[in-house]
This record gives C-alpha cells, sequence and structure tokens, in this order.
C-alpha cells in the first residue's frame, strides 16, 4: 500500500507526542498517540500507572495537550467514574473520559474499578494497551501474558492462555467492546471515535507490542501486529451490543511459527530452529480463533 | 433546629446542607447510616449530587479522587477495614493536595475481627497529609463537617472527620442542625485551583523524580502546619456564627487549678469530665486537655497548656504494637528537651475493640498515676484471659 493512502483519513493533531521517554519502536506511544488525536483536544485522559505514565508524564514536563490525570496502578477506571460524576453533578460536558491502562492494571490490579465501572454504567471509555506482561517494572508475567512467553517470572515459558478480557468486557452487557492493533491507524482511530459516540462504558483492546519486552526489533512492531492479525492469534473484532460483529477476514493465514520467530520471548519453542510441541498448542489457538471467529 | 437523632442521621444532614456535588462510598459498620441516610436524601431528591454505589472502599476514595481533580465537592465515608483498603488513595489524595471530606466512624482493624469502636483506623493513616479533627459528642460531629469543607477548601488539605464508632454514629442525642441557609452562608462555593478540564488542558498527578519529590512533601508538611490558621479561624467563626464551641485546635476543662491533667481525644472525654467533677466534689484537683486537631498536631497548645503541671497521664484508644502509646509519644514530644525530665507523663491504652472505659477505670487510672508515674499500660484489661505461653 503506498504510505499516503495507509494515512488518509487518519487524525494528526499531535496531541500526545512531544518529548515522551518511550522505547524506540514502543507501541504503546504509538498507540497513545492515535487514541489521543482521534478523540480531539475535548478529552480527559484518566491514565493508570505503568509504561504509559512514566514515560509521558515525568514533571515538569508530560507530553500530553489533553488534561491527564493519574493516581495509581489499579484505580483509572475508578477515577474516571469520578470525573464523570464530577461532570454530571456540575453540569459541565459533554467531554470525552478515556481510561487507559496497561494489561497488569486492566487485567489483574485494576480489574475490580473496571469492572465497577462498567456495571456501573459510566459513560467512559477504557482502553486497554496490552504490551503482554508488566512491563515498567521489567517484563514480568500478567494474566494477559500468552501461553509459552518468556517474562522474568515464567523464565520458563508461561504455563497459561491470556485472559480473556474482550469477551468479560462483553459480558458486563455493555454497548461496545473492540479490538484493535496498531498496525491499521485508521481502523484503531476509527473504533476511538465510534466508541465516543455511544453514551455508557466502552472497552477497546489494543495490542500494542514491546520491542524490550518482546525481544524483536523496534522497526518491526508493526510488522509483529500484522503478523498477530494474520496467523489468527489477535483476532479484530467488535462486539455491539453483545454480538460480534466486523470480525476481520484474514487475507492470507500465516502459521503461528512466523509471528513467534520474530520474537525474543519465544526462542526457547525451537530447538536449533525446530518447533516444540508448544508451538502446536500455540497453533491450535490460532486455529480456534479463526474458527470462533469466522476469521 | 434541636431534633433528637441518631449520630449518624445527623452527620449525614449536616453533609447534605454542605451541598456536595459527588458522594461515593461503600458500606461498612458502623459508617453505614451516614451513606444511608445521604442516599435518602439524594434519592428524595433533597440533595442534588450524584451518589455513586462503588464495589469497594477503594473505588470509593478513587472516584471521589477523581470527582474533585474535576472540580466537584466530594464527599466519603468510611471506617475501619475500609479506611485501610483506601490507605493508598489516601496518601494520594492528600499528595495531589485535592480536598475531600471524609468521616471516619472509628472502629477497631482486625484480626480478630471487631466491628466496635477505638482510633487505630484514623492513627493508621496519621502521617498521610490530612487534617484529622476528633468530635466528643454528635453535636461536634456534625459542627465538625460544616467547618471541614471549608477548612479543606481553603487549604486545600483534604480532611477527615473522626467520630466514635457506635458510641457516638449510633446514639440518639439532641443535635441543632443548622437550616440550609445557615450552611450556605457560613460555607461558600467550593473553588477549585487545578481542575482537569479540556479548556485548560494541564497534567494531573505527574510523577517526581528525586529532583522535586521531597520539595512536594515538604511543602505538605508546611501546608498541614499552616493550615492551624484556618482551622482556629474557621472554628472561632463557627463560633459566632451558630454560637456554640466546636472543633478548634484544643480544648481543656477545669485543667488551669488541676494537679493531674488528662489528655485524650474522642467521645471519652464526656466520661474524663464526668470523673473530673466526681472527684472535684471529693477535694482532687483533676483537669483534661482535649486535642480535637490531632493532624495537624497542636504542639504549641499542648505545651502552653501543660507546661505548669507536672502529673500528666495521656488515655488513648489506639496503640503503635511493640511501642506503645501513640498519642502519649506525641505529647511527650510537645515539650522541649529540657523540661521532660522533671514532668511525669504516664500513658495508658484503653477502649480497644470497643471494650467499656468505665469511670472507676478512669478512676483507678488518677489514682495510680497520683502515686507514681505509669510508663505505660492497658487500662481494664482481663489478666484472666492472658496466658503467658501465648507471648
Ligand atoms: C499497588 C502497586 N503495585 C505494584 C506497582 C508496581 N508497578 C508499577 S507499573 C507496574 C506494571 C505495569 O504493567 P502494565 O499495567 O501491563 O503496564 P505496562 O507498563 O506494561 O505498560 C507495576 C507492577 C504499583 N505501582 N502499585
Ligand atoms: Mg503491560
Amino acid at each position: 500500500m503506498e504510505k499516503s493512502q495507509y494515512l488518509e483519513g487518519v487524525e494528526k493533531k499531535d496531541l500526545f507526542a512531544h518529548g515522551h521517554r518511550a522505547c524506540g519502536g514502543c507501541g504503546q506511544a504509538l498507540a497513545a498517540r492515535l487514541v489521543a488525536d482521534a478523540a480531539g483536544e475535548n478529552t480527559i485522559a484518566c491514565v493508570a500507572t505503568g509504561c504509559l505514565e512514566v514515560f509521558s508524564s515525568p514533571y515538569p514536563d508530560p507530553s500530553w495537550r489533553i488534561p491527564f490525570l493519574h493516581s495509581l496502578f489499579e484505580n483509572a477506571a475508578a477515577v474516571a467514574s469520578g470525573v464523570e460524576a464530577a461532570y454530571k453533578a456540575l453540569g459541565k460536558g459533554p467531554v470525552n473520559i478515556i481510561a487507559q491502562g496497561g494489561d497488569g492494571s486492566t487485567a489483574d490490579i485494576g480489574f475490580q474499578s473496571i469492572s465497577g465501572m462498567f456495571e456501573r454504567g459510566h459513560n467512559v471509555l477504557y482502553v486497554c494497551y496490552d504490551n503482554e506482561a508488566y512491563m515498567n517494572t521489567g517484563v514480568q508475567r500478567s494474566s494477559f501474558t500468552p501461553l509459552g512467553a518468556r517474562t522474568t517470572t515464567t523464565p520458563t515459558g508461561n504455563k497459561t492462555r491470556k485472559k480473556n478480557m474482550p469477551m468479560i468486557a462483553a459480558d458486563h452487557g455493555i454497548p461496545y467492546v473492540a479490538t484493535a492493533t496498531i498496525d491499521d491507524f485508521r481502523d484503531l482511530q476509527q473504533k476511538i471515535k465510534k466508541a465516543l459516540a455511544i453514551e455508557g462504558p466502552k472497552y477497546i483492546h489494543i495490542l500494542a507490542p514491546c520491542p524490550l519486552g518482546w525481544g524483536h526489533h523496534g522497526e518491526l512492531t508493526v510488522e509483529v501486529c500484522r503478523l498477530a492479525k494474520d496467523t489468527g492469534l489477535f483476532p479484530i473484532y467488535e462486539i455491539v451490543d453483545g454480538k460480534v460483529t466486523n470480525a476481520r477476514k484474514i487475507p492470507v493465514k500465516v502459521p503461528v511459527e512466523e509471528y513467534l520467530k520474530v520474537q525474543g520471548r519465544f526462542k526457547h519453542l525451537f530447538k536449533r530452529g525446530v518447533p516444540t510441541e508448544e508451538v502446536a498448542e500455540i497453533q491450535e489457538i490460532a486455529n480456534q480463533n479463526i474458527e470462533r471467529f469466522n476469521l | 433546629m434541636l431534633k433528637q437523632i441518631e449520630g449518624s442521621y445527623a452527620v449525614a444532614q449536616v453533609v447534605a446542607h454542605c451541598r456536595p456535588n459527588v458522594i461515593s462510598a461503600y458500606p461498612i459498620t458502623p459508617q453505614t447510616h451516614i451513606v444511608e441516610g445521604l442516599a435518602d436524601l439524594v434519592g428524595e431528591g433533597q440533595l442534588q449530587a450524584e451518589f455513586v454505589n462503588v464495589e469497594s472502599e477503594f473505588s470509593a476514595a478513587s472516584v471521589v479522587l477523581g470527582a474533585s481533580a474535576a472540580g466537584a465537592r466530594a464527599y466519603t465515608a468510611t471506617t475501619s477495614q475500609g479506611l485501610l483498603l483506601m490507605s493508598e488513595v489516601i496518601y494520594c489524595i492528600a499528595g495531589m493536595r485535592l480536598p475531600i471530606v471524609l468521616t471516619c466512624a472509628n472502629r477497631a482493624i482486625s484480626a480478630p475481627l471487631s466491628i466496635w469502636n477505638d482510633q487505630q483506623d484514623s492513627m493508621a493513616v496519621r502521617d498521610a497529609g490530612w487534617i484529622q479533627l476528633h468530635a466528643e459528642d454528635n453535636q461536634e460531629a456534625s459542627d465538625l463537617h460544616i467547618q471541614a469543607f471549608k477548612i479543606a477548601e481553603q487549604t486545600f488539605l483534604p480532611t477527615m472527620v473522626c467520630m466514635d464508632g457506635f458510641i457516638l454514629t449510633h446514639a440518639f442525642e439532641p443535635v441543632d442542625i443548622p437550616e440550609q441557609k445557615e450552611v450556605d452562608d457560613f460555607l461558600p462555593a467550593f473553588k477549585p485551583r487545578h481542575i482537569v478540564d479540556p479548556r485548560w488542558p494541564r497534567g494531573i498527578g505527574l510523577f517526581a523524580d528525586p529532583r522535586f519529590y521531597m520539595e512536594t512533601r515538604y511543602i505538605l508538611h508546611r501546608a498541614l502546619e499552616k493550615s492551624e490558621e484556618t482551622i482556629k479561624e474557621v472554628s472561632a467563626e463557627f463560633a459566632r456564627v451558630f454560637g456554640r464551641d466546636s472543633g478548634g485546635f484544643i480544648k481543656t476543662y477545669k485543667l488551669e487549678e488541676a494537679d493531674v491533667a488528662i489528655v485524650s481525644m474522642g467521645s471519652v472525654v464526656g466520661t474524663i469530665k464526668e470523673l473530673i467533677d466526681q472527684l472535684e466534689e471529693e477535694g482532687k484537683k483533676v483537669g483534661l486537655l482535649q486535642i480535637c486537631s490531632y493532624r495537624p498536631f497542636p504542639r504549641k497548645e499542648v505545651y502552653r497548656a501543660l507546661k505548669d503541671k507536672m502529673n500528666i497521664v495521656v488515655l488513648e484508644k489506639c496503640i503503635s504494637l511493640g511501642r506503645g502509646g501513640i498519642l502519649a509519644s506525641d505529647i511527650r514530644w510537645s515539650f522541649p528537651r529540657a523540661e521532660k525530665r522533671d514532668r511525669n507523663i504516664s500513658s495508658f491504652v484503653a477502649g480497644l475493640g470497643g471494650r467499656n472505659i468505665s469511670i472507676d477505670d478512669l478512676r483507678y487510672m488518677v489514682e495510680k498515676v497520683e502515686k507514681e508515674p505509669v510508663e505505660f499500660e492497658f487500662l481494664g484489661l482481663k489478666k484472666e484471659l492472658i496466658a503467658e505461653r501465648d507471648m
């Protein structure tokens, strides 16, 4: 695809960009920027502790040009609920309120507060930047760490499958859930805009590779996302009012090996280039996704 | 208007008269009647506020944090395990200088589980950067809430009103609840300082590296020390407007002439005053120094009030395990070093987990310190329940 065509319709307002301290090739930094630019100026970001917060909000020079509120690791959704309640009570707004956090703050420590925010029906969009581990503290396992992945607390490879947060979110009965990755700017931004136009709680799950933690070259971040999609390991879909729609068809299905091989965290799954049994198990996860979502 | 009313409902009505925009709380005994009362007032439309029913105290504190950062007057109430669960957010609220008001219906802490009163909970967060005011009775508890919003919003320091669980929260007493108009005249609308608002994009809650962190602590510490003036002014203004003394820094009772000075805080001062009157009739001069503002700590006032007292006894419902009395060490610290030697400051802990503190207990305490100073003692301990092998 031509570059110009690829960027067509993509909002670029630099609402999040300036001088952040993310690593080269950081998927989360790119995602956060796409989210902020899609949401526009009339937005409040409530961000959880984690890489994003640390690389974007050192005193005295944060990288945000929209209001930014951070308090703790596990309460972004509750803080956003409070901001929303204040706007209602004071008769202010409308305003976009976006709670944002990593997979750790979403799937693990902040899980309860997100569930509460969904269940109470706040008009808040929750965006999860999923880099499949606790990156800020040095690549420890989270409950979004995929099967087989090596982290500093799963040195022999992770033994469990990833928690399925989009489905858990949808089961709260919220009106909009979507998955996205940073290899498709337009799709990601359209989903943000679509979500913000809907009243009530929304959840968007963005795959955001971390070159440092995943062990791939920084310039491959976008390519890794493409492989995650085309293997079926990270299905792209929306759930509108409880129904799965717009599942992205995979043009040419790719074996999971292609995805695993470019990342250091899966290196131990290949013995002298030969895939071990775990690779077959991971292929099985991809196959299940392909079948389930008719990818 | 004077009403015979349960303490919790008095507080609920007064808080409603303070017109909080956002209320968020999670039920825990003995705080429940306060938030149920507020939920009713919101439900009946008497109070225009967002009442956010959260899934935990952690979220209750986080909701009021977010609301306050967005410019709302925000209120929550809790106790015991709830306050401990909040504690991470409690520190954050103070660090972010959000003028939230919280009622702590003081209760003991697990384990073992106890729903009954002591003051270990608010003590556990005494260093977090909040103003902590202790109520003696339900009139003061309700008055302190009106003052708390004013103090918090003038100083940008979160303010905790502590009232003894059950003893006050569930006691029926006549309470004068000011009219809405009177509260409106006393308490101006909240003028927030820094808020999240797209019209003025700014970051709140940035992280501070070692070049900056320490100054934030210094500033918070100084702000707490300086809030002394505001606490006193607001209490004095309250007395002028409403015609009764509530709050302030310290209060005294028959202290000037006293040979023995008892220091304490919270509802137990009622029993202490009764004892003082009894002992007076018997020809003994005992007086009381009551701590109203525990944080900031009224060191200068304490010193001034007690500098001529050679026999002081501190009675408190909390303990620093492995160390002893908490208030007692604050009191001991209030005297310049050189003066400490010849002064007896005894320390008693009592009433933990709701153990009744009787007048006889207090009489025993006074009689004991009249004979000799007491380094540290549990008052009203049942020796028959204690075996050496357990310790
Ligand atoms: C209560 C608490 N526990 C632990 C931490 C330490 N901590 C800070 S960020 C973080 C990991 C963040 O992981 P994630 O949410 O996935 O975000 P990422 O950094 O990977 O983007 C941890 C464990 C903390 N700040 N607070
Ligand atoms: Mg992560």
